[in-house]
């Protein structure tokens, strides 16, 4: 195809503003997908995405269309991932673009997250069409959404597009506004091969297939190709597109998006980011920005049986075929047995893995509290990075600790700016600018310690705004803060699966908290059982679960010595499933019933 | 056997030979709200005969092989007082000639104060009975209310001073205790009660909420449930004011004065050996224990075709009744001897953690639970142990 023919584009939007309905309407309009075939959010195949209306995993499909002018343009569609966790991936699959949709809910208008991937289109150096949807809701505010998109991007409100998806009102508008609007892609056709790869996945039969962006040269079946960054050659057994079932064409030219399969069953050989060139025929340079994945929450993940630990063993290393941002290492807990120290990009990551772990590996899990990586200066002049509340040494090695910092972006409704503020503060965020997009809508920049966010800042903000506030963040830089490990005890052990690291001011409430729950959940032992809560060697919080003072029944009637006997035997049965914290008995579930209300 | 203490070693070693009967009487004017024993609720079904039941008790112990001659028997139900002592002096004669009694065996019964007048306890010490146990159960009248029974506090006296006058030698009261409805000084009282009447034994029960009883039922929809703690006050209580009195606990619910220990709980405890008849009986001889059927009309229809009634059958190795020997034994206050399999257990993590606790103490070639509210504890940690050799 004529590069002048191309339009490369993503469709950007906040859960639920109607992407994929939107991605749905334009296949089936240019009949791409025959009605017969056609179901809702056909790019997002995961169960998970369909339940949730997210998209985890990008994805691209090719569509034809007729334009007014009588020529026919090849569109390629990337979906990409909405969310924060996966910025990454969302830069990678917006580089393989020219331009991008914004999408916005007519009645809802431009949220946190949509800005901030919008910021990064256009700093991507996209064309964004300004697209509002939902314009046939009876909550439906086009014109203020319409003033919104134009004070984050200029122009005019006569450029924003009006749809509404759902009934396809306004598609054939906004299809013309993409060929006129959207750019063609500016490659080199006859230069060496420069392939971007956006995403890949695993497929059980063909192995790793990537997604990639054609910029220069062409990729062709049979070429022997080089991958820039890992250094890998391969060969490319096949190359297609996708509409969005597979479709082999053998080539892809300049300026086009689709697959490329290689045989190859490592995800790590084809990382996201990185430049596909020709093995005999290289490319000088790679394209720019390729980055390894950095996860920036921790959490421990422990099978509730012990015998499960295997299968979680597998099932990680399942996962991680298609995701090679998922990062784990064995971890062992005196408390919860074998488990796994698991780094998430984000915290919608974490959830998402857990959730795919319970549900397609069938396995129950305990996980500890989120953490973020800390970095511990030691009095001696090192520095330690802390993955684990464990790993960090001794109160007094320790000359300083540093977190991680982030750039955090609210849009909250304008009424709730106080209490916005409020909360940022009690969370040690730090004010930067503030804007209005709207008279009735703002948008709030701070500083903040991820830690913050991890723990339970996005809840709160939520439900202090009643849904309305959306966040969105970017990793910004390393700080030293007061911070403080607390350790749980039971009767002067300590429980490693309860250290979190905290800030010094938040240790009492946490301490107290936790020492509270545990105090009921831990059953009577045949001595006092202390629970406490430390810093170092000070305590901060105690309680105590008392001696067991009566355990016997009454008599045996008639006898029925064999009856008496077995019901023991069955109860000692029931305690074998205890774990051993020094001398105290604690059932699992009492750990998994204190980790799930830390959660809470 | 007055020579001994209640508590003492010798005398549980002893009871370990007594070979004892034991008869069960199902039949009760109604089920107590707390109850889920093998019984016939008469309020509901009254349509069994006792004769018929007593003929079938003469019946079974014809069909026993050898055993005996027998140094204790004991009537336990459901009530035995339902029966009247002719009934009892039947099924007693058939003991005797199918066992032969020991010129000193002790013949006891629990007899419930709503069923006595003079005349019973005539015909009681008529038909040789030494020692009876009062279902007394409290001397708090709101109490008494809250566990349904059917006596008054007044009823419990008329029965004790009656026995005493029919002299009847060992006289008891069962007591209960920890329902929610029950306070620190109403129990004080009760014992203190217990003592003025001037009986020879005391069994004290703490109020266990069994599964498909009323009480769970009740408690189940809100009712106040007994509290282990509260529990544990009261036995406290009632150790204290009881062995100021001259009694001595020798098994974790039995407590008597000197020379009045109940010879039939002692050997049961003891891991003696015993033959058990009527519905729900269980008996242990030569390492087997058998259970006869639990429904009244199965046991009929097998008695009456000429077969045993039972229901099933354990047979034990010599190490089961090693362990069984252990288990019960710690039940008693004079404890258990250090058999091997007892010194393994005090020699398990499990078993000095409970030596450490101050609940299992080791002495003098025996082991002994010290906190008896707590003997279960142990009891799960040497069943353990000892399942290794089974």
């Amino acid at each position: 195809m004529d590069q002048s023919r191309i339009r490369n584009f993503s469709i950007i939007a906040h859960i639920d503003h109607g992407k994929s309905t939107l991605a749905d309407r334009l296949l089936e309009r240019t009949g791409t997908i025959p009605e017969r075939d056609m179901r809702e959010q056909l790019l997002d195949e995961m169960d998970l995405e369909r339940e949730r209306g997210i998209t985890i995993k990008a994805n691209a499909v090719r569509i034809d269309y007729e334009a007014r002018n009588g020529e026919r343009y090849e569109f390629n569609i990337i979906d990409t991932p909405g969310h924060v966790d996966f910025s990454y991936e969302v830069s990678r699959s917006l580089e393989a673009c020219e331009g991008a949709l914004l999408l916005v809910d007519a009645s809802q208008g431009v949220e946190a997250q949509t800005l901030a991937n919008a910021h990064l289109a256009i700093e991507s150096g996209l064309e964004v069409i300004p697209v509002v949807n939902k314009i046939d809701l009876q909550a439906a505010d086009p014109d203020r959404v319409a003033g919104e998109l134009v004070n984050i991007l200029g122009g005019t409100e006569d450029d924003v597009v009006h749809v509404s998806a759902k009934s396809g009102a306004g598609i054939d508008e906004l299809f013309e506004t993409i060929v006129e609007r959207l750019p063609e892609p500016e490659g080199f056709p006859d230069s060496p091969l420069r392939a971007l790869v956006f995403d890949s996945y695993y497929d059980t039969y063909r192995g790793v297939v990537a997604l990639v962006r054609v910029v220069d040269g062409a990729l062709t079946e049979g070429d022997r190709i080089r991958l820039m960054a890992s250094g890998q050659d391969l060969d490319a057994s096949e190359v297609g597109i996708r509409r969005p079932a597979i479709e082999r064409t053998g080539r892809l030219g300049s300026g086009e998006v689709g697959y490329l399969i290689t045989g190859v069953k490592e995800i790590d050989l084809i990382r996201v980011g990185d430049t596909v060139t020709q093995a005999g025929d290289p490319a000088t340079r790679p394209l720019a920005g390729y980055a390894e994945p950095k996860p920036m929450v921790f959490s421990g993940l422990f099978p509730t049986d012990g015998d499960d630990f295997e299968r979680l063993r597998e099932a990680l290393d399942k996962l991680r075929l298609n995701d090679s941002s998922l990062l784990y290492q064995p971890e062992t807990s005196r408390a919860l047995g074998f488990g796994f120290r698991v780094g998430f990009l984000g915290l919608l990551h974490m959830e998402i893995v857990r959730e795919r772990l319970e549900r397609e590996y069938d396995l129950d899990l305990v996980a500890t509290a989120p953490s973020v990586e800390y970095r511990a200066n030691l009095v001696e002049g090192s520095q330690r990075i802390v993955q684990s509340p464990q790993d960090l040494p001794d109160p007094g090695s320790v000359a300083s600790i540093e977190e991680p910092y982030v750039k955090a972006m609210i849009i909250t409704p304008a009424e709730y700016i106080g209490t916005v503020m409020e909360l940022v503060q009690s969370k040690r965020g730090e004010m930067g600018e503030m804007n209005y997009l709207s008279t009735e809508r703002v948008e709030l920049h701070y500083l903040m310690p991820l830690a913050e966010i991890v723990f339970d800042f996005f809840d709160m903000l939520k439900s202090r705004t009643r849904g309305y506030a959306s966040l969105d963040y970017e990793p910004a830089e390393y700080r030293p803060s007061d911070l403080v490990r607390v350790d749980i005890l039971l009767n002067a052990q300590s429980v490693d699966a309860f250290s979190t690291i905290v800030h010094k001011e938040r240790a009492y409430t946490y301490g107290r908290g936790m020492v509270h729950k545990l105090r009921e959940l831990i059953p009577r032992q045949l001595f006092d059982v202390p629970i406490q809560a430390a810093i170092g060697s000070r305590i901060i919080a105690r309680e105590t679960v008392k001696a067991k003072r009566k355990d016997v029944t009454a008599k045996c009637y008639g006898g029925d010595i064999t009856r008496k006997r077995k019901l023991l035997e069955r109860q000692k049965e029931g305690k074998k499933r205890m774990k051993m914290v020094g001398s105290v008995e604690v059932p699992q579930e009492a750990f998994v019933a204190a980790l799930k209300i830390a959660e809470d | 056997m007055s020579e001994y203490r209640s508590d003492s070693a010798a005398l549980a070693d002893l009871a370990a030979t007594w070979k004892s009967a034991y008869v069960h009487v199902p039949f009760c004017r109604r089920r107590c709200p707390y109850c889920d024993f093998a019984i016939v609720d008469e309020s509901n079904d009254g349509s069994l005969d006792h004769e018929t039941y007593v003929d079938a008790l003469v019946t079974e112990v014809g069909m026993e092989s050898d055993f005996g001659p027998l140094d204790a028997v004991n009537f336990g139900g459901g009530t035995p007082s339902r029966l009247d002592p002719k009934q009892l002096r039947r099924v007693i004669d058939a003991l005797t000639s199918r066992f032969g009694l020991k010129s000193d065996v002790e013949m006891s019964l629990e007899v419930n104060p709503e069923d006595w007048t003079d005349e019973f306890g005539r015909g009681l010490s008529e038909a040789g009975f030494t020692r009876v146990s009062v279902g007394a159960q409290s001397f708090d009248s709101g109490v008494l209310e809250a566990l349904g029974r059917l006596h008054t506090v007044e009823m419990i006296d008329a029965t004790v001073q009656g026995l005493r006058a029919c002299g009847i030698r060992s006289v008891g009261i069962d007591l209960i205790f920890g329902h929610p409805s029950e306070t620190g000084r109403s129990w004080t009282r009760t014992v203190e009660q217990a003592m003025e009447i001037g009986v020879d034994h005391i069994s004290t029960y703490s109020l266990t909420v069994e599964t498909g009883t009323k009480l769970s039922r009740d408690i189940a929809a809100g009712a106040p449930a007994p509290d282990d703690d509260v529990q544990a006050d009261r036995y406290q209580q009632f150790e204290e004011i009881s062995q100021s009195h001259g009694f001595v606990r020798y098994e974790i619910s039995n407590h008597a004065k000197p020379g009045q220990v109940c010879r039939y709980n002692l050997a049961t405890w003891s891991h003696g050996e015993y033959v058990a008849f009527g519905i729900a009986a269980h008996d242990h001889r030569w390492g087997v224990r058998y259970r006869n059927h639990q429904r009244v009309e199965r046991y009929l229809e097998a008695v009456a075709t000429g077969d045993r009634p039972r229901l099933g059958v354990e047979y034990l190795s010599e190490q089961e009744q090693e362990r069984d020997r252990l288990m019960l034994g710690l039940r008693l206050a004079a404890g258990t001897p250090l058999t091997p399999t007892a010194r393994r257990f005090a020699a398990s993590d499990a078993g000095m953690a409970m030596v450490e606790a101050g609940i299992l103490e080791i002495g003098a070639g025996r082991m002994r639970v010290v906190v008896p509210m707590m003997t279960d504890a142990v009891i799960r940690e040497a069943l353990s142990v000892s399942a290794a050799d089974c």
